[in-house]
């Protein structure tokens, strides 16, 4: 039977701070009643204002939740205050004895919509092959021309001068619109970064962005991982399933953070992983539309069976999750093991160095202080430092952090890079993880 | 994006001549020489340099992955003291849990009010129980003490060593240390007094005052002449805990203090201590001014207030506007020692409130019974509060009541205030009942509650809205027994759905339920 979530994994599911609260007063038995854990769901109904009790359920792998009250947040608090109710130990197991007809029903109902979504993705990849490459060709043109435009553009502004950056701003707005417009949206997103770029890291994300464009023009010569990660960096996607028809990485996979970013279209979960056996790590990405978290939620510290595909790249690390063997379980007691600062810059400098356009790279430090000094924030294990990466978690994330260390050291995982190292989750000496970030 | 050099020491690989020539643009500057070790120089010498912008490009293209992919850790710097450990027992699970969803509802600002008043009940009973806070949620609860001075105590108490430990660091919670939750501090004490602000002064001297009232007073009486007006009637305030009669003589000295509101505070504390020489003096003048006479007190009110009167703390103008000699009378009465009636007269509270008061002529019950009243409270005389505040007055029936009720309901015992308050909402209801129930110890006792309950009941039958008693029913989120609950949530039961009385006995259920869960989570 997999592992109790965590409060912290419980509330990192809500959708915003209102159902955090409304859930939170869902938290305790009272309103519950007919709940049952077992073969990874979990349900039970809630008494609201109505006569008739709220049924909620929560299908914990994946995790899927449903709930029949008419709040359209999801997970909506009645879903939130049963995984609190569960969290904290009080559900107990049913042993098996069968769950109610409504959560069968549901749960019945989830495998042939599982199946029907594999089958449309059947009939897509049988799709006429010969017009998908036609339409491959044509943007591989209007792309090599956006980024020969682009890298006109960007010897311009040298030309000029970059102190006139900030009079041009718009026209860069500009730019960016035209390398949409030539399907490159990965150029287009890097040209928007520079119009904010303050003064000092011009010239490197001017050459950076001017090193890709140049890339694109001969993608064609590149070694065949290097080509990958340019085409990924310049905008093109690969299939999910594509990606799973593909070679697969099965492993033991340790959750070792995930951190939530959201806009207003879109909030983005980044999940890191880190294999047992093979040592890779792997990001995998999911989505949410505002108001609704992520599907995929894997609770930090636990281990998933399961089979990874890596995008294609001369650094692997965004992968897509395949065939799980199993729920997630609890992972080791221990922390991971990690790289002194020292070493941790060393494993960031040999990652851009297969991929120079890495803005940082997933590692465990092991045994470091944070500290805060006049130059703000930095970890040390006593014989060397990283800085923590400016803006990279809010200010109140670092004295959560210094709370958690409490001057000792702690095992720390992050994204360490060359402007420095961005916390994710934190162990204590026998603790358990802590997500430093939200 | 932050500068590559932020990870690099000082590189040899011509970053900066590079930066100036794009700056500056290279229609202005000529490219720089290439620079550099010779694995860089051999790079930059194989770049095409007919066009002198996609040149420098392409330099600072390689410059840059060079820096990255070479960028060095930083010299450690001096690690700091660790903070002391706290031997104080873990939270259980579920508690800690509990307390995650409390802080966490805290930041998105419009909490309902039940969950930011349920986060105190859940500190103080944390802290009654022995336990410290997981670390990770300690900062939150520091900034949530920060904006709610109430919470203070409780937070910084359960925080503990690493509480302290993180406010050294961050100046934010600098309110850790004098936070009047622990003894008072060695050395930084007499600075705090020296330098401090204003607040950080008070709290230093009443925390002080708590655990050596002596060596407060003399710390006060050191810079007594050198402080404002204003400052000397606070710290005066201060002197309120653990007045005794070591504190008469600089007491007495305040009467003649430039101040008149120092002099009037010196006078109302001098009123309390019973052995006082201005308790004696003020005992004169009230035996002059009432006397029994027969089965009855008569009244002769000062004439004037004289030079004693004022040194003694007593306007001589009514603020009130009232009859200059009731007004004097009123104050001499109230400062007057209680003990004074049954030692002259033998006859008790009791007695004495029945008898009727002045000469025939005029009419001085009103006058007599609220200075008694005052004086009951001033004094915290249960015996006199007791007296005065009598039976609970039957609907439409004027009570005997002098004062404030809910002052003299102070004075009693806790029991005694809520079955007093309760009687009083079984007889009035409500409406005029917020005072006296904000009077009475939280957790109300069950019968206290099980009256405001039926009160409740009664007004949600009458036709009112819930929201005319919003007072009345945020407290009882706050103070209600848990043992209600059942009864509460008989009550959202049975009240038609989607009203708003529904919804209140709703959700003043959940809150019951609520708190419930999070008591017995801490026992756990």
């Amino acid at each position: 039977m997999e592992e109790r979530w965590s409060t912290e994994h419980v509330l990192s599911l809500a959708p915003d701070q209102a159902s955090l609260k409304a859930a939170g007063k869902l938290s305790g038995p009272a309103p519950w009643s007919g709940t049952g854990w077992e073969q990874g769901v979990l349900w039970g109904l809630c008494k609201g204002s109505g006569s008739t009790p709220y049924r909620a359920a929560v299908e914990l792998a994946t995790p899927a939740y449903k709930c029949s009250c008419p709040s359209r947040k999801f997970p909506c608090k009645h879903v939130l205050g049963l995984l609190l109710l569960w969290s904290a130990g009080t559900v107990e197991a049913t042993e098996d004895a069968g769950q109610p007809d409504w959560v069968a029903e549901w749960m019945t109902g989830r495998q042939a919509a599982v199946e029907q979504k594999a089958a449309r993705q059947q009939a897509r990849t049988e799709a006429d092959p010969a017009a998908a490459r036609r339409r491959a060709e044509r943007r591989s043109a209007r792309v090599a021309a956006g980024a020969g435009e682009l890298r006109l553009r960007l010897a311009d502004g040298v030309r000029r001068g970059l102190a006139d950056h900030g009079a041009s701003a718009a026209d860069w707005e500009q730019v960016a619109a035209r390398m949409v417009d030539a399907q490159a949206p990965g150029l287009a997103t890097r040209v928007r970064k520079l119009t904010h770029t303050p003064q000092s890291g011009l010239l490197a994300g001017y050459a950076l962005l001017h090193l890709l464009a140049g890339a694109y023009a001969r993608v064609d010569e590149l070694p065949e991982e290097l080509a990958a990660t340019v085409r990924t960096r310049v905008g093109f996607t690969a299939d999910t399933a594509d990606l799973l028809a593909g070679p697969t990485v099965r492993d033991r996979w340790q959750v070792l953070g995930s951190r939530d970013t959201a806009d207003e279209r879109l909030t983005t979960r980044r999940l890191w992983l880190r294999g047992a056996k093979t040592g890779r790590p792997a990001l995998l990405l999911a989505f949410g539309r505002p108001g609704q978290a992520p599907e995929l939620a894997l609770p930090t510290g636990q281990v998933l069976e399961a089979e990874l595909a890596f995008h294609p790249g001369a650094r692997p690390l965004r992968a897509v999750l395949g065939p799980r063997y199993g729920a997630p379980e609890a992972g080791p007691a221990e922390p991971p093991a990690g790289f002194s600062p020292a070493e941790a810059m060393a494993a960031y400098g040999t990652a851009v160095a297969a991929d120079p356009w890495l803005e940082s790279w997933p590692v465990v430090l092991s045994d470091v202080v944070p500290v805060l000094g006049p130059e703000g924030w930095q970890l040390t294990d006593g014989r060397s430092a990283v800085p923590v990466r400016r803006g990279s978690v809010p200010e109140q994330a670092l004295w959560r952090l210094a709370a958690v260390s409490a001057g000792h050291p702690v095992t720390l995982f992050g994204e360490c890079g060359h402007a420095g190292f961005a916390p994710v989750t934190a162990w204590a000496e026998h603790g358990r993880p802590v997500g430093v970030g939200q | 994006m932050t500068t590559p050099t932020a990870t690099l020491g000082p590189a040899a690989d011509g970053w900066a001549e590079l930066e100036t020539a794009a700056l500056l643009g290279t229609d202005r500057r000529p490219l720089p020489d290439p620079a550099g070790p010779p694995a860089l120089l051999a790079a930059a010498g194989a770049v095409d340099r007919t066009d002198p912008a996609v040149a420098l490009l392409d330099l600072a293209a390689l410059a840059a992955v060079r820096r990255r992919a070479g960028g060095q850790a930083l010299p450690a710097p001096e690690l700091p003291a660790a903070a002391p450990p706290d031997d104080r027992r873990e939270l259980p699970r579920a508690a800690a849990h509990r307390l995650a969803v409390l802080v966490g509802g805290r930041t998105a600002g419009a909490a309902p009010a039940n969950l930011a008043e349920l986060l105190p009940q859940w500190l103080g009973a944390a802290l009654e129980r022995g336990y410290r806070l997981p670390p990770a949620l300690v900062p939150a609860l520091l900034d949530a003490a920060r904006a709610r001075s109430e919470l203070r105590g409780d937070v910084v108490a359960l925080a503990g060593p690493l509480g302290r430990w993180l406010a050294e660091r961050n100046p934010d919670w600098r309110f850790v240390h004098r936070t009047a939750a622990e003894s008072v501090p060695g050395p930084a004490g007499p600075q705090i007094w020296q330098e401090g602000l204003f607040a950080e002064r008070v709290t230093y001297l009443a925390r002080l005052r708590r655990e050596r009232p002596e060596e407060a007073l003399q710390l006060l009486g050191s810079t007594w002449a050198t402080e404002r007006a204003e400052d000397r009637v606070l710290f005066l305030d201060a002197l309120q805990d653990g007045l005794g009669a070591a504190d008469e003589p600089f007491l007495e000295a305040a009467l003649t203090d430039r101040s008149k509101n120092v002099r009037a505070t010196a006078a109302e504390l001098l009123s309390t201590l019973p052995g006082s020489a201005l308790a004696t003096r003020m005992a004169e003048r009230a035996r002059t001014a009432v006397r029994l006479e027969g089965r009855r007190l008569t009244v002769s009110p000062p004439v004037e207030c004289d030079a004693g009167m004022q040194r003694d703390g007593i306007p001589p103008k009514s603020p009130t506007g009232r009859g200059e000699r009731a007004w004097w009378f009123g104050e001499i009465v109230a400062a007057a020692p209680l003990s004074l009636w049954p030692a002259d007269t033998g006859l008790g509270p009791e007695q004495l409130l029945r008898l009727p008061v002045g000469d025939g002529e005029s009419d001085w019950t009103d006058d007599l019974r609220e200075a008694w009243a005052r004086a009951a409270v001033r004094q915290q005389d249960a015996d006199w509060a007791r007296a005065l505040l009598g039976p609970v007055p039957r609907p439409g029936h004027p009570g005997r009541t002098a004062g404030s009720p809910a002052r003299l309901l102070s004075v009693l015992p806790v029991a005694e205030r809520a079955a007093w308050a309760a009687a009083f909402v079984r007889a009035h209801g409500l409406g005029d009942a917020f005072q006296l129930l904000g009077a009475c110890g939280t957790p109300w006792t069950p019968p206290l509650s099980t009256a405001v309950v039926a009160a409740l009941e009664r007004a949600a039958g009458s036709g009112a809205y819930p929201w005319s008693h919003s007072g009345v029913l945020g407290m009882t989120e706050r103070a209600l027994a848990p043992e209600a609950a059942p009864a509460v949530e008989a009550l959202a039961a049975d009240a038609a759905p989607d009203t708003a009385w529904a919804e209140t006995f709703t959700r003043l259920a959940g809150t019951l339920r609520f708190r419930a869960a999070m008591l017995a989570e801490l026992d756990g």
